[in-house]
C-alpha cells in the first residue's frame, strides 16, 4: 500500500504504476457533470486543483448543525462521461489524481502522460466505507447552482483507498480486461 | 406506527442493508479469487462497505438510485401514492435518500425525490398478499441496460437460444465494470419493447441460489451456461480483472409477436437493495 498526502508530489504521482494500491489522505474535490460542463463552458473554478485531487463524486451530505455537514454515504460516479472535457481540466488545472470509477479513455490517459496524473478506481458502491474515511467537510462551493449531488465539496480524507487503474506511463488495467474479454468472448460466441 | 413512517423505515432499511443472498454470493465469489489480488481487495471492500452501511444505518451507496415500489394490489386502498410520497420526501430528510431526482427538462433538482412518475410504483396480482416490495436501481446500472432486435447480424445472433445467449453475453462484454460489477442480470426474452424492460427488471427481485432459479427447465439450463460463461471473460469486479463478473442471470420469457424478437437485459449493480415489508395478513 502506497501511502499519498495532500499536496501529491508531481515525482511520486508519476512513479505510480498501474496496480498499485494508495491509501490517500488530505484534501480532495468532488467534481461530476455539471462540474465539468460548467468548466467546459468557460465557468470560475475557484478551487485551485495543483498537486490535488478530484474525486468523481456526488455524496449524500445531511446539514449537521453549526459545524457545518456530515457525509453519510460518498463512493465514486462513473468517470467515462467526463471524457469529453477531462484532457483540458488536466492541463489546465494540474490535477495530479482524479478518482473514479470505471476508468477514462484515450484521450485522457494521454492527458495523464503529460501531465503527470494518474487515474484511481474507488470500488463503486461503496460509499458508506468511503464517507467514513472523510475526516472533515471543509466547504462547498456550487451547491445552490448544482444541487448537492453534483456541487464540488471539499473534503478532508484519511486513507481513502483505492488502487491506480490508469498511471502515468501510458498504461490502463480496462484497457487491458476490455481487449482480453472481448477475444474471449468471440471464441465463446462461436462455441 | 402510521403507514408513511413503516414505508419510511423500509425505505431508511433497503437503503443501509444489502439482502442476505446477495451478501452470501458476494461473500462466495471473494473466496474463489485469488489473494491480495485487486478483484480479491474490491470484493474485501464491498463486504466492509457492506457492514459499515448497516452499522451506522446510513446508504450503502450514494447513489440512492430510482425508488421502484412493487405492491400488492390488495393494499390499494391503503398504500396510495400519496402515501409513498409522504414516506420518500420523509426518508429523503433523514438522509436515507439523496436528492436524486432531476427534472428532465428545466434540470432543476425535486428536492424530496418526488414528481409526476417519481417514485415509480406499480400494483401487482402475484406478490404475497399484503407485501409491499422496494428496489432502489443506481444510475450507472441503469445505463448498462440493454435491448436486442434478432437477427442481430453485427452479433451473428438469430432467433433462436444461440442468439439470444450471444446477445446476453455481449451485453456483459460491453458494461465491463461499468455497472458496478459482479453485477445481476434480469432477462426477458420476447414481449414488446416497453413490457420486456418492465419483466426483466422484475427478475431481479427473485432472490440469488437455487430457490430463485427459474421453474422451466430450459430456461434454468440457459441461466447457468450464460452465468458459467460470462464469469469465464475474466472482466472481473469493477472490471479491474478477476473470475466473477455476474453473481446471477434470470431470465423469464413473453409471447411475441412473429416480427418481432427482443432480447431485454437488464443489469443490476452488485449493491442490489430490495427488501419486502410484511404490511398485514
Amino acid at each position: 500500500m502506497k501511502k499519498l498526502e495532500y499536496p501529491f508530489d508531481e515525482g511520486q504521482v508519476r512513479a505510480l504504476k498501474a496496480g498499485d494500491a494508495v491509501s490517500l489522505s488530505g484534501l480532495v474535490h468532488t467534481g461530476r457533470d455539471k462540474f465539468h460542463k460548467f468548466f467546459a463552458d468557460g465557468g470560475k473554478i475557484l478551487v485551485d486543483f495543483r498537486d490535488g485531487a478530484l474525486y468523481h463524486c456526488g455524496p449524500v451530505c445531511v446539514a449537521d448543525g453549526a459545524s457545518g455537514w456530515r457525509v453519510v454515504s460518498a463512493g465514486p460516479t462513473t468517470s467515462v462521461r467526463e471524457n469529453p472535457y477531462e484532457p483540458a481540466f488536466i492541463e489546465s488545472s494540474g490535477v495530479r489524481i482524479i478518482i473514479g470509477k470505471g476508468g477514462m479513455d484515450a484521450a485522457t490517459l494521454a492527458a495523464m502522460k503529460r501531465c503527470g496524473c494518474v487515474y484511481v478506481q474507488a470500488v463503486g458502491g461503496a460509499g458508506a466505507l468511503y464517507a467514513a474515511s472523510v475526516k472533515r467537510v471543509a466547504g462547498v462551493d456550487l451547491l445552490e447552482e448544482f444541487g448537492a449531488a453534483e456541487a464540488c465539496w471539499h473534503f478532508e480524507v484519511e486513507d481513502f483507498r483505492g488502487v491506480v487503474a490508469m498511471d502515468a506511463h501510458g498504461n490502463s488495467l480496462f484497457a487491458e480486461v476490455a481487449a482480453e474479454s472481448r477475444a474471449k468472448f468471440d471464441i465463446i460466441s462461436q462455441s | 406506527m402510521g403507514t408513511v413512517e413503516k414505508i419510511a423505515g423500509l425505505i431508511a432499511e433497503t437503503s443501509s442493508s444489502l439482502p442476505k443472498d446477495v451478501e452470501k454470493a458476494l461473500a462466495a465469489a471473494l473466496r474463489r479469487e485469488e489473494r491480495g489480488g485487486s478483484a480479491a481487495v474490491v470484493l474485501r471492500t464491498i463486504l466492509d462497505n457492506v457492514a459499515t452501511a448497516r452499522r451506522g444505518g446510513s446508504p450503502l451507496c450514494q447513489d440512492t438510485g430510482t425508488l421502484a415500489f412493487y405492491v400488492d394490489e390488495s393494499l390499494r386502498r391503503k398504500v396510495t401514492p400519496a402515501v409513498i410520497k409522504k414516506a420518500v420526501a420523509l426518508a429523503t430528510k433523514r438522509g436515507a435518500l439523496r436528492k436524486n431526482c432531476i427534472d428532465s427538462v428545466s434540470g432543476k433538482s425535486y428536492d424530496d425525490n418526488c414528481a409526476d412518475g417519481a417514485p415509480v410504483i406499480h400494483y401487482v396480482d402475484w406478490m404475497e398478499k399484503g407485501c409491499v416490495e422496494l428496489v432502489l436501481k443506481g444510475g450507472g446500472s441503469e445505463n448498462m441496460s440493454r435491448q436486442y432486435s434478432l437477427p442481430d447480424s453485427a452479433l451473428g445472433a438469430g432467433r433462436d437460444l444461440a442468439g439470444v445467449r450471444k446477445c446476453i453475453l455481449d451485453a456483459v462484454v460491453k458494461a465491463q465494470g461499468y455497472g458496478c460489477a459482479p453485477g445481476i442480470l434480469g432477462v426477458c426474452i420476447g414481449g414488446d419493447r416497453a413490457t420486456a424492460y418492465e419483466v426483466a427488471k422484475e427478475q431481479l427481485l427473485r432472490p440469488l441460489g437455487k430457490e430463485g432459479d427459474s421453474a422451466d427447465p430450459t430456461l434454468r439450463r440457459l441461466e447457468r451456461q450464460v452465468l458459467k460463461d460470462a464469469n469465464s471473460l475474466g472482466i472481473g469486479p469493477m472490471g479491474l480483472g478477476g473470475k466473477t463478473i455476474l453473481l446471477g442471470v434470470r431470465i423469464a420469457s413473453r409471447p411475441r409477436v412473429p416480427a418481432s424478437f427482443f432480447v431485454t437485459v437488464a443489469y443490476m449493480c452488485w449493491a442490489c437493495r430490495r427488501k419486502v415489508e410484511k404490511l398485514k395478513g
